[in-house]
């Protein structure tokens, strides 16, 4: 096997025939990187390929199960993210790490304040250096204020200002583009490159492929756990690297469907919540998807909670069926026949402790009621019924959720909602965080479900998701809409411009 | 690239200038809110009974204080990293005996009052590694530890006493002697409130109390040893609900196996009521300090004012109710006062 370090300079950073499982679950499968200094590696891969094990056990959070990290070719072992840290492995994760309590310089420095006498922590020092890093960053932001209240960008910067702030040899960034505008990612881009020449090592992980061939030279490709390539981007098009990362073509991961939508089942009209959201209005037809896209705090969930019922609105109105629901009711909004399935299924969609069958079963307390008891067989009926259906693997259907894998989680929501026989289905990021397989099932679900009559409105951060399922698509940007696409036209780059408030589309 | 202050000092104060220390200044604000209620209700006490604020009168408030400050401060360091200690009361009567029965059998002061600490410490130990390894609720944990150690204090103790009478002078002397106003015990609480409030603000360790309390997920991504640090907090608790056990001893005297019963709600309601807030993360030993302060002297002013003492506990109630509905409506206008300031142009 020949390395590329065979010609070049010798890898900062690499690992080496790395596995990481949870569960039954493979994660990483004899995985090699090796990250050169002076390079901008891209790592590139689908939802649940294996990339946030990967940048979590080179941060020094994971362990591989077997194979090696290696630190300018010499194995060691990261006893935890303090450890990667004081080797000069800085990693800027997709969620912001920040305390909103502390101070942005305290943010900064945590872990490794600087000191003066005694050991005490030198907070004049700190400010000064942030204020140093802002200035450098292009940015104005005040050191003393707390990271509380930062919007996603902001709180993107600080990270940023982070990984600055020591000699990091190695920069890790996943998906840093995510929330930020034109300006801010060339801005970015600026500093990724700065670094670079400074003979870091930059790791950059990123949905927007443009973005990999801007600022690469390479690519390590995963897919399912497992390393497919890892290759220089010269002379590699779009096509080829997302050929590499879904290993089929997305026409065949989301077979078209011929809809013929039927009426208005949701209709949305001017839905307001200050400072959340303002001026929403959309509809949902019988029979259709519709996607609703946008950036990470664009205030898409927001609307489904609202929509709802489940977050009060301050302006505007919600029918099903032409029937207005009332304000903040979720059990009236449920009776009228919407159902919603939550984003964090752990935290809002199953009582992560009681049974499959008692999960299920939490939506049909009333219809399960016998002479003001619950008729427990009633509810182990339609228990079994809706896990069959969805085919959720379980080993007892008593046993408790939390033993269920992530995307059988998911299931038991959707069987949850979908057992109440909704007539509109809001789902909230339906498929993150589980694996191929089952999302492929959901897909074909809530396929099955539209053509039944469902009006389906899901909420998705994953763009081969929203091209392949939605019959429509609509945009939010900063608590606005700004874009209805009908499927013909939707692509990336229609979408991706209407999300990042680009372009009028 | 190595980023070393000084040279930066300009850009700093630039940053520094204008609406800054937004935080510090409405903790601040916080804590002043309690001093004036606390001060308006002094007033009114010696207004309604001139013999209030005598050097006696003072002296009695001050002592009354100082085992609730001693408490509460150790308190606040667990709450802070969004964990609390509930055996504080057991351990505060268990310290106390301890500390007693050695005294009793001729020992010295000083090595009583270091035996009631390291019983505190010993315990103190036990309920962080409790709740750092067994990743357990800590409400649920030290309630547990609440009863075992009220156990084992009842076991060991039975229906034995220490009274005055079984301790040396020279140590209930202390417990309510003192330069003019000032009682001993009132001293040291004071002096562990400075040290602990100087610790958490200027030392790396008492920093990441709060980091850790803040986002406890992103503190241990930022390499902070976050079980280490929670022992240290309730090590620290315990510690000092040892020496109050001790000065508890001093001052009254009379220590038996329901020494420090129920106690643990008056300091977590000292704690709430001084603004250290339940969710991790924000609040000061200086405001828990003023919390117990306002609580106790609840206790002294209403005798004074000829109020029967019935409704102390419904004013410790009221006091914790508003305490929280300012700290909510506080959070609220921070968040937005926040927000507006975002309006960044980068």
């Amino acid at each position: 096997m020949t390395h590329p370090s065979d010609t070049g300079p010798a890898p900062v950073l690499a690992l080496r025939d790395v596995s990481k499982s949870f569960g039954a679950v493979r994660a990483l499968r004899d995985v090699r990187l090796e990250l050169l200094p002076g390079e901008v590696h891209a790592l590139a891969g689908e939802n649940g390929a294996g990339k946030s094990t990967l940048i979590k056990t080179l941060a020094g959070v994971h362990r591989p199960d077997a194979g090696q990290v290696l630190l300018d070719g010499v194995p060691v072992v990261f006893q935890g993210p303090g450890d990667a840290r004081d080797a000069g492995i800085a990693v800027i994760y997709q969620e912001p790490t920040l305390f909103p309590d502390l101070s942005v310089a305290e943010n900064i420095f945590t872990g490794r304040q600087p000191r003066r006498s005694l050991g005490r922590v030198d907070h004049r020092a700190a400010r000064a250096a942030t204020a140093a890093l802002m200035e450098r960053l292009g940015v104005d932001l005040d050191p003393e204020r707390p990271a509380r209240g930062l919007s996603i960008a902001d709180q993107q910067i600080v990270e940023i200002a982070k990984a600055l702030s020591f000699d990091a040899r190695v920069l890790v960034m996943d998906e840093p583009t995510a929330a930020l505008t034109g300006g801010e990612v060339a801005r970015l881009f600026g500093v990724v490159r700065a670094l670079r020449d400074q003979g870091a090592a930059v790791l950059f992980v990123s949905h927007r492929l443009e973005e990999i061939f801007r600022v690469c030279t390479r690519v390590t490709t995963l897919r399912d756990g497992a390393l497919i390539a890892a290759e220089p981007l010269a002379g590699m098009t779009e096509d080829d690297l997302v050929r590499r990362m879904v290993g089929r073509d997305l026409a065949e991961l989301y077979p078209k469907r011929e809809i013929t939508p039927g009426e208005v089942a949701l209709s949305v009209r001017r839905l307001t919540r200050e400072g959340v959201f303002t001026d929403v209005s959309f509809e949902v037809r019988r029979g259709e998807i519709v996607a609703l896209a946008g950036l990470v705090g664009a205030g898409r969930t927001e609307v489904a909670r609202s929509v709802f019922g489940v977050d009060r609105r301050d302006a505007g109105s919600v029918e099903v069926d032409g029937r207005a629901l009332p304000h903040g009711s979720p059990s009236a909004a449920m009776a009228a026949g919407l159902a919603l399935v939550p984003e964090d299924r752990r935290a809002q969609g199953l009582v992560m402790s009681l049974s499959v069958e008692r999960n299920i079963g939490l939506t049909g307390l009333r219809a399960t009621v016998r002479a003001g008891l619950m008729d427990r067989g009633a509810e182990r009926d339609r228990a079994l019924d809706w896990a069959m259906r969805l085919q959720v693997k379980y080993a007892r259907i008593a046993d408790a959720v939390s033993t269920l894998s992530g995307g059988n989680q998911q299931k038991v929501v959707l069987a949850k909602w979908l057992a109440t026989g909704p007539k509109v289905l809001i789902v909230d990021e339906p498929t993150r965080g589980i694996d191929v397989g089952t999302k492929a099932e959901v897909h074909r679900l809530l396929g099955e479900l539209a053509a039944d009559g469902v009006a389906v409105l899901m909420v998705s951060s994953d763009l081969p998701e929203v091209l392949g399922m939605a019959d429509r698509v609509l945009v939010m940007h900063e608590g606005r809409l700004t874009a209805d696409i009908p499927r013909a036209d939707a692509t990336e780059e229609t979408v991706m411009a209407a999300a990042t408030g680009r372009a009028a589309a | 690239m190595t980023v070393t202050a000084p040279d930066h000092a300009p850009a700093a104060s630039r940053a520094a200038g204008g609406a800054t220390r937004l935080v510090e200044r409405i903790a601040r604000m916080r804590e002043l809110a309690i001093l004036v209620v606390l001060l308006a209700m002094l007033a009114v006490a010696q207004a309604g009974n001139s013999a209030f604020l005598s050097a006696q009168g003072v002296k009695d408030l001050l002592l009354n204080a100082t085992l609730l400050v001693l408490v509460a401060t150790g308190q606040s360091l667990v709450v802070v990293t969004r964990n609390v200690d509930l055996s504080v009361g057991s351990v505060l009567g268990i310290s106390a005996f301890a500390a007693g029965s050695h005294l009793k059998d001729g020992g010295a002061p000083v090595t009583a009052v270091l035996l009631a600490v390291l019983t505190g410490v010993a315990f103190g130990l036990l309920n962080g590694a409790l709740v750092s390894l067994g990743r357990v609720p800590a409400l649920v944990v030290t309630l547990g530890t609440l009863y075992i150690v009220r156990g084992l204090d009842s076991l060991w103790v039975g229906s034995r006493q220490i009274t005055a009478a079984d301790l040396p002078d020279a140590f209930t002397g202390f417990g309510s002697g003192g330069p003019w106003a000032a009682p001993w015990p009132a001293l040291i609480a004071l002096a562990v409130l400075v040290a602990t409030a100087y610790w958490l603000r200027h030392f790396p360790a008492g920093r990441e109390l709060y980091a850790l309390g803040s986002h406890p997920e992103a503190a241990r991504l930022a390499g902070i040893p976050v079980r280490r640090r929670v022992l240290t907090a309730y090590t620290l608790c315990g510690a000092l609900a040892g020496l109050a056990g001790a000065l508890y001893l001093a001052r009254f005297g009379n220590v038996d196996s329901g020494t420090g019963t129920g106690y643990e709600l008056t300091v977590v309601s000292a704690v709430v009521v001084g603004g250290v807030v339940f969710t991790g993360g924000s609040g000061s030993v200086w405001g828990a300090a003023l919390g117990a302060l306002l609580l106790t002297s609840v206790g002294s002013v209403l005798p004074a004012l000829g109020v029967s003492s019935v409704w102390v506990l419904a004013i410790h109630g009221t006091l914790l109710v508003l305490a929280i509905a300012a700290d909510r409506i506080v959070a609220l206008r921070l968040a937005a006062a926040l927000k507006k300031r975002n309006a960044r142009h980068g």
